[in-house]
C-alpha cells in the first residue's frame, strides 16, 4: 500500500445516518471464521410444489397397486368369548408386547413407553444434543467410564430379565462405540464411526433395539407368545 | 397452427384476463419471479410454505420426501375414509357386516377399504422413518426445538388414529388387538383404570367402545391432526425452512 491507513478514530453515537459503521469486537475465544457459505435459493412455485405434486402422485399410484394386489385383512366377527392364540396388537405396538414377555405390564406398557415419549420430547432440549462432537473427541478416560458404564448396566440389567433382544444388540452397540476407542481414521467405516456423536449412538441403539422387538414380535410368536418360525405361526389344530 | 383455430394457450389467456378469474386469482400467469411470489403467499393453503426454498433441501437424498409422502399418505386416508364412513355403521353386528357388504356388494368397496388400510401402515411407517431423518440431520436444534416436539405429538396422534381404526371392522383380529392394547393401560397407576373406562365407555371392548373409537377416529383425532400439522408444516417455513445437513465441525472446533 502506498498509502497509509488512516488512524482509527472511536465515535461514540447513536444515529445511524451520521455514524453508520458498525464495529464487532470478536473475543480470542469465539470464532470469527464465516460457516455458512452463501446457499442458492429457487422460487417455491413452481420447483416445490411440483415436487410435492409428484411425491402424492406416486403415493397414489404405488397405493393403488398395492391396494389392488392385496387384501386387508378380515377375519371372523368379534367373539369376546374366543381368545385366539396368539392374540396381537397392531404392528407398531408388538414391540410393546414383546416386552410383556419379560417385564410386570406396568413396566412394559406404561414405564418404558412413558420413558420413550419423555426421551423424544426432551431430545431439542438436552445441552447433549445440540453439540456435534464425536464421541472420543474430549476427555477420552471420562467418556470411557461413562459409555462403558452405561452400556454394561444396561446389558446386565436386561439380561437379569432374560430380555436377550435388547441385551444383544445394547452389546453389538457397545462394541462399535469402543471398536474406535483406540484412535487411528484409517478407512471409510472407521472414519465415518469415529465421526459419529453420543446422541446418535444413543438413537441408533434404540431403533435397533425397537426394531428388533417389533420383527420378534411380529414374525417370531406363536401360541402362548412361544418362539416360533414365522410359518408356523398358526398350527394346523 | 390453423389460422381460424383457437389455440390452447390463446385461450389459457383469455380466461387469464377475464375479469372473473382476475377477481379470484388477482396475480397473472406465473412468468415472472414476482408472479410465482404470488402464487404462493395469495394462497391460503400455499403459503404455509416460504416464497423461496434452499435448492439443495429439493434433492431426494435429503429428505427422501419421507414428510411429503407421510401427508400424503393422510390425504388418500382422508378420501378414501370419507368414502368408507357412507357405509359404516358403528354398531354391532352391522359393522362386522358392513365390512362384508364393502367386500362383496359396494362398487369398488373392497379397493377402497385396502387403500385405506394399506396407506395407515404407510402413514405410520412415513412418519416414523420422517422422524429418522430428522435426527440423524440434527434438525431438532435451535430454532425448530419445538416443531419437533409438535412432531412427537403428530406421531402419537398419528398412532391413535390407526388405533382406533383398527376397532372399527369389529372382527377377531380388531376385537382382540385392542383388547391387548388397552388391557395395558389399564396397568398405568391410578388414571389407568378411570382413563379405560372412558376410552371404552365400560369395563370391557363392547357397543360403547366402538362408537367411542368411531368418534375419535372420525372426528376428534382427524381434526387435531390436521390442526396440529397446519403449525407443523407453518413452523418450518417461520423457522427458516427446511434444515440443511449437519455441517461439519470448523477446524478450531475439532479437539487436538
Amino acid at each position: 500500500m502506498s498509502q497509509p491507513m488512516p488512524p482509527l478514530r472511536v465515535v461514540e453515537s447513536n444515529d445511524p445516518v451520521a455514524v453508520p459503521k458498525r464495529v464487532a469486537l470478536v473475543r480470542p475465544d469465539a470464532r470469527a471464521t464465516l460457516r455458512r457459505v452463501e446457499e442458492r435459493w429457487v422460487m417455491t412455485y413452481p420447483n416445490l410444489i411440483l415436487r410435492e405434486v409428484i411425491c402424492f402422485q406416486v403415493v397414489v399410484v404405488a397405493l393403488s397397486i398395492i391396494a389392488l394386489l392385496f387384501n386387508a385383512p378380515l377375519e371372523g366377527i368379534a367373539n369376546p368369548l374366543e381368545t385366539p392364540n396368539p392374540s396381537k396388537a397392531p404392528w407398531y405396538f408388538l414391540g410393546l408386547q414383546e416386552l410383556l414377555h419379560y417385564f410386570p405390564p406396568v413396566v412394559a406398557g406404561v414405564v418404558f413407553p412413558g420413558l420413550v415419549v419423555v426421551a423424544l420430547v426432551v431430545i431439542p432440549y438436552a445441552k447433549i444434543n445440540l453439540s456435534a462432537r464425536p464421541l472420543w473427541s474430549g476427555d477420552k478416560a471420562r467418556t470411557r467410564n461413562w459409555v462403558g458404564g452405561a452400556a454394561g448396566f444396561l446389558a446386565v440389567f436386561f439380561a437379569l430379565f432374560g430380555c436377550w433382544p435388547i441385551v444383544v444388540p445394547t452389546l453389538l452397540i457397545g462394541a462399535a462405540m469402543f471398536s474406535v476407542y483406540g484412535g487411528g481414521q484409517e478407512g471409510r467405516l472407521r472414519r465415518f464411526l469415529v465421526s459419529v456423536t453420543l446422541p446418535e449412538w444413543i438413537m441408533t441403539w434404540f431403533i435397533l433395539v425397537a426394531t428388533v422387538l417389533t420383527l420378534i414380535g411380529t414374525f417370531f410368536r406363536g401360541p402362548g407368545w412361544s418362539l416360533v418360525w414365522p410359518w408356523n405361526m398358526y398350527p394346523p389344530a | 397452427m390453423n389460422g381460424n383455430a383457437f389455440s390452447l394457450s390463446q385461450l389459457g389467456t383469455l380466461i387469464r384476463g377475464s375479469a372473473v378469474y382476475r377477481s379470484i386469482v388477482r396475480h397473472g400467469a406465473a412468468d415472472t419471479n414476482r408472479n410465482r411470489s404470488l402464487v404462493i403467499f395469495e394462497n391460503l393453503f400455499l403459503h404455509v410454505h416460504p416464497v423461496k426454498v434452499r435448492e439443495k433441501t429439493l434433492k431426494f437424498s435429503h429428505t427422501y420426501w419421507l414428510g411429503g409422502i407421510t401427508v400424503s399418505a393422510m390425504v388418500v386416508l382422508i378420501a378414501t375414509g370419507i368414502l368408507l364412513m357412507f357405509y359404516y355403521h358403528p354398531s354391532v353386528p352391522q359393522a362386522y357386516r358392513d365390512m362384508k357388504e364393502l367386500k362383496f356388494v359396494v362398487d369398488n368397496g373392497v379397493f377402497y377399504r385396502n387403500l385405506h388400510r394399506w396407506a395407515a401402515h404407510l402413514m405410520v411407517l412415513g412418519a416414523m422413518l420422517h422422524m429418522a431423518r430428522v435426527f440423524y440431520h440434527r434438525a431438532y436444534r435451535p430454532p425448530r426445538q419445538f416443531n419437533w416436539v409438535i412432531g412427537v405429538v403428530l406421531l402419537l396422534v398419528t398412532l391413535l388414529l390407526s388405533y382406533t381404526g383398527y376397532l372399527l371392522p369389529w372382527d377377531q383380529l380388531a376385537f382382540w388387538g385392542v383388547s391387548v392394547g388397552t388391557n395395558m393401560a389399564k396397568e398405568a397407576p391410578i388414571l389407568g383404570p378411570p382413563i379405560r373406562f372412558l376410552l371404552l365407555g365400560g369395563n370391557i371392548v363392547s357397543e360403547n367402545a366402538l362408537l367411542r373409537f368411531y368418534v375419535l377416529h372420525c372426528v376428534l383425532l382427524p381434526a387435531s391432526l390436521i390442526g396440529l400439522l397446519g403449525v407443523h408444516i407453518w413452523r418450518v417455513r417461520k423457522d427458516g425452512g427446511v434444515q440443511g445437513p449437519p455441517e461439519p465441525p470448523a477446524d478450531d472446533e475439532v479437539e487436538p
